[in-house]
């Protein structure tokens, strides 16, 4: 029998070290993708854990959709320059330009042209053939299938037919000239498994992610936070209100919602994570249009 | 607020499951019925499969679908995506679980090499109404071949049998008989109902002449690690680490996870192929530097002599030396659209090394129906069987049986780069 115990999180953490390292090992350019949330300061965290004494051998990568937090931007541009490493922001400039915004274009088009194609023009321009990303299966359903090593073909396109099975801790990384790969170091942890690692190893992260009192909209069970220079978010009859609540998780600020919480610090987080009723997603995308809410409700949606 | 003890937290170990059974023995109801009860599905992932819509509050496991919960799969076949494994995460307050879902229909094979690959722990799932079935006997041996250290077999759907305890005794006794002639060292069976819950995470009140735990409670005492740093230590090089910066201009690291074993600062290392020795001067990690280390850490170690090593190469101590050699022979479970032929070419990817490697002879074929050894030219697609490569250059490895890390490897299509094959050293 065993005399050493390793527990989750460092199984965990040993697990996601020894993913950065293949890929390291095995790409020409590989390039470690940067949101800024907490999976992102995790990931980012591991890295520098995995090449240890040296600085990273990769840089970071932010795809900017110009819409992220102001908290996100101070907290990337500080923390960055802090422990020195070397970050790349990119974005989609044209569909900027043309006023691209989830409101009047929708969600998925917003997403589609800021996210996706800055992130596929960016990867391109850089001519990266790995990017680590900070996705977990826990997410969401689809994700659960989702590979470590996930191939991309000439036109960063995923063929969801053609994933190649993972066996062991043996990471095939051979592509062909052209084609790419999106790495997901952890893949295997949970939500729970981010906010305890944030808090036992002391990782800093953007302040949203504490409670305090902040200007909402309240709109039926969603928060949205407020921001005195878009007003016109504001719907009919809606008035912005001081709420005590946090983020669990951060993407654009016109399309992520907030959480009611009283939790300021990191053990108040651990045990609200622990007792969370509801999955993160939840808050993720909020509806702008009466289209797409009516197209949730023919789903059940309610 | 919830109470949680935080330092408990800490405690917390990792254990890595795969589950396995035929078409309608009640995998998804059991897998669902794991995420319910110990909370691993959010409130409104289980709203979404409940049973009446409209319902805002979730009153007991009985109203919602489980199957539902885990089957992506009508919107799966709709797309024509391959059907593999999903991955699912629950915990107790003792233990996290990773589990590996695999499908049991087409390629299961396929499927199930890959999500045992990883794991410490099987559940197989039997129908108690149909007792020991020749898929079940497949699916046992091929977890035996892939060396899983700890199989439960949870005897199902006992509501269906009026609970009766001889039912479950004489499928026990069954699959006992078989496990032993498959080398199967930990066996546990569990008589259970995935759909009522009894014996998965709670006793309930029907089975009160079975003595053993709980599926849940079985799983929180297995061994995690085993024995696995009782092992000769092993270091595949995944790295060298050399910053080459002002304050470090010489230091040269060795990086990788240590796949068995213990190491410590001072002990005598060997380096393979070159069987150059020196000391370890340091296990360095972000967190400081360590004065022993053991499997499955990540870290870096550095000598106190310079000595030519890299990527590929594995430490080992001084006299505990692996085997190696030109040529390699294995049991190989076949994942490729194209067959494995004779004197084929591929690519043997094996710990941190690749070395070219062409099909020397097929042994035999294992007639997955009859567990029969035959003659075969060719191994297809979700076939396993004996096969000895020739390699370009020597590979250092121990036999799977012994090391289920330096004893694997896996084969990719020098075409496609697809992987193909997943080999165990015997
Ligand atoms: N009576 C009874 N039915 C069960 C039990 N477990 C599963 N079932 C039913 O058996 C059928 C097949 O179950 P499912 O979980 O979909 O099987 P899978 O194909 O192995 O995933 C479903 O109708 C379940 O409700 C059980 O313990 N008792």
């Amino acid at each position: 029998m065993s005399k050493h115990k390793m527990t989750q999180l460092k199984a965990l953490e040993a697990e996601s070290i020894h993913i950065i390292r293949e890929v390291v090992a095995e790409f020409r350019n590989p390039v470690m993708l940067y949101s800024v949330g907490k999976d992102s300061s995790v990931l980012l965290h591991l890295a520098r854990k995995a090449f240890y004494p040296a600085p990273l051998p990769f840089s970071l990568l932010h795809v900017d959709t110009g819409f992220k937090f102001k908290e996100m931007y101070e907290f990337r541009d500080n923390f960055c320059k802090e422990i020195g490493v070397d970050l790349i922001v990119k974005k989609n400039e044209d569909a900027m330009k043309k006023g691209m915004n989830p409101k009047e274009f929708g969600v998925a088009r917003c997403c589609g042209a800021l996210k996706t194609q800055g992130l596929l023009d960016a990867l391109e321009e850089g001519g990266y053939d790995a990017a680590f990303g900070g996705a977990r299966r826990d997410e969401e359903r689809s994700r659960a299938k989702e590979r470590v090593f996930s191939m991309r073909d000439e036109f960063g396109q995923w063929d969801p037919k053609n994933q190649r099975p993972e066996l062991w801790s043996i990471y095939n990384g051979r592509i062909h000239e052209g084609e790419s790969v999106r790495v997901f170091p952890i893949s295997n942890w949970t939500e729970m498994d981010i906010w305890s690692y944030i808090r036992e190893e002391e990782i800093p992260i953007v302040p949203l992610y504490f409670a305090k009192e902040r200007p909402m909209i309240e709109r039926g069970e969603m928060l949205i936070p407020y921001y005195e220079e878009n007003k016109d978010q504001l719907l009919e009859g809606e008035e912005p209100k001081m709420v005590m609540s946090r983020f669990r998780t951060l993407g654009c600020s016109p399309c992520t919602g907030a959480v009611r919480s009283s939790a300021s610090n990191m053990d108040e987080i651990v045990i609200e994570a622990a007792a969370a009723k509801r999955s993160e997603r939840e808050t993720r995308i909020i509806d702008h249009g009466a289209n797409t809410m009516e197209d949730k409700k023919k789903e059940g949606y309610f | 607020m919830a109470k949680l003890n935080l330092d408990l937290t800490k405690e917390i170990e990792l254990l890595r499951l795969v589950t396995v059974g035929s078409v309608d023995d009640g995998k998804s109801t059991l897998i669902g019925r794991l995420l319910v009860d110990t909370k691993g599905a959010f409130e409104d992932q289980l709203l979404a499969v409940r049973k009446k819509k409209g319902e805002t509050k979730i009153a007991s496991a009985s109203e919602i679908d489980l199957a539902m919960l885990t089957d992506g799969l009508s919107a799966e076949r709709e797309q024509g995506i391959t059907i593999d494994v999903a991955y699912r995460y629950f915990a107790t307050p003792k233990r996290k679980f990773i589990m590996a879902d695999c499908p049991g229909h087409e390629q299961y094979t396929r499927n199930m090499v890959t999500g045992a690959s990883t794991a410490n722990a099987a559940i197989i799932l039997i129908d108690a109404r149909n007792g020991v079935m020749p898929q079940t006997k497949r699916h046992t041996h091929i977890l035996g071949l892939l060396g899983i250290p700890h199989l439960i077999v949870g005897i199902n759907k006992m509501d269906l049998v009026d609970h009766d305890q001889a039912v479950f005794e004489k499928i026990r006794d069954d699959i006992k008989a078989y496990c032993a002639k498959q080398g199967v060292k930990d066996l546990t069976c569990i008589p259970m109902s995935a759909l009522d819950g009894d014996m998965v995470a709670v006793r309930g009140d029907n089975m009160d002449w079975y003595e053993g735990q709980t599926l849940l409670e079985t799983l929180e005492d297995l061994s995690v690690l085993d024995a696995v740093d009782e092992q000769p230590f092993r270091l595949p090089v995944q790295l060298i680490n050399r910053p080459q910066t002002a304050d470090l201009p010489d230091y040269r690291g060795f990086m990788g996870t240590i796949a068995s074993g213990t190491v410590k600062v001072g002990d005598e290392v060997m380096a393979a192929p070159s069987g150059k020795s020196s000391t370890v001067k340091e296990i360095v990690t972000f967190d400081g530097n360590l004065d022993e280390a053991f499997a499955p850490q990540s870290i870096t170690i550095t000598l106190s002599d310079e000595i030519d090593i890299s990527r590929g190469d594995m430490l080992v101590h001084t006299g505990k030396a692996t085997s190696d050699g030109k040529e390699l022979t294995a049991n190989v479970c076949w994942i490729g659209d194209d067959p494995l032929t004779n004197r084929k070419k591929y690519m043997i990817k094996h710990t941190t090394s690749s070395v070219k490697a062409m099909v020397a002879s097929i042994d035999f074929r294992r007639d997955i129906h009859t567990l029969d050894r035959e003659d075969a030219d060719e191994l297809a697609m979700n076939e396993i069987g004996q096969i000895t490569f020739k390699l370009q250059k020597p590979l250092h490895y121990d036999l799977y049986a012994d090391n289920r890390v330096t004893g694997s490897f896996i084969v990719i299509d020098t075409f496609t780069n697809n992987t193909v094959g997943a080999g165990m050293i015997v």
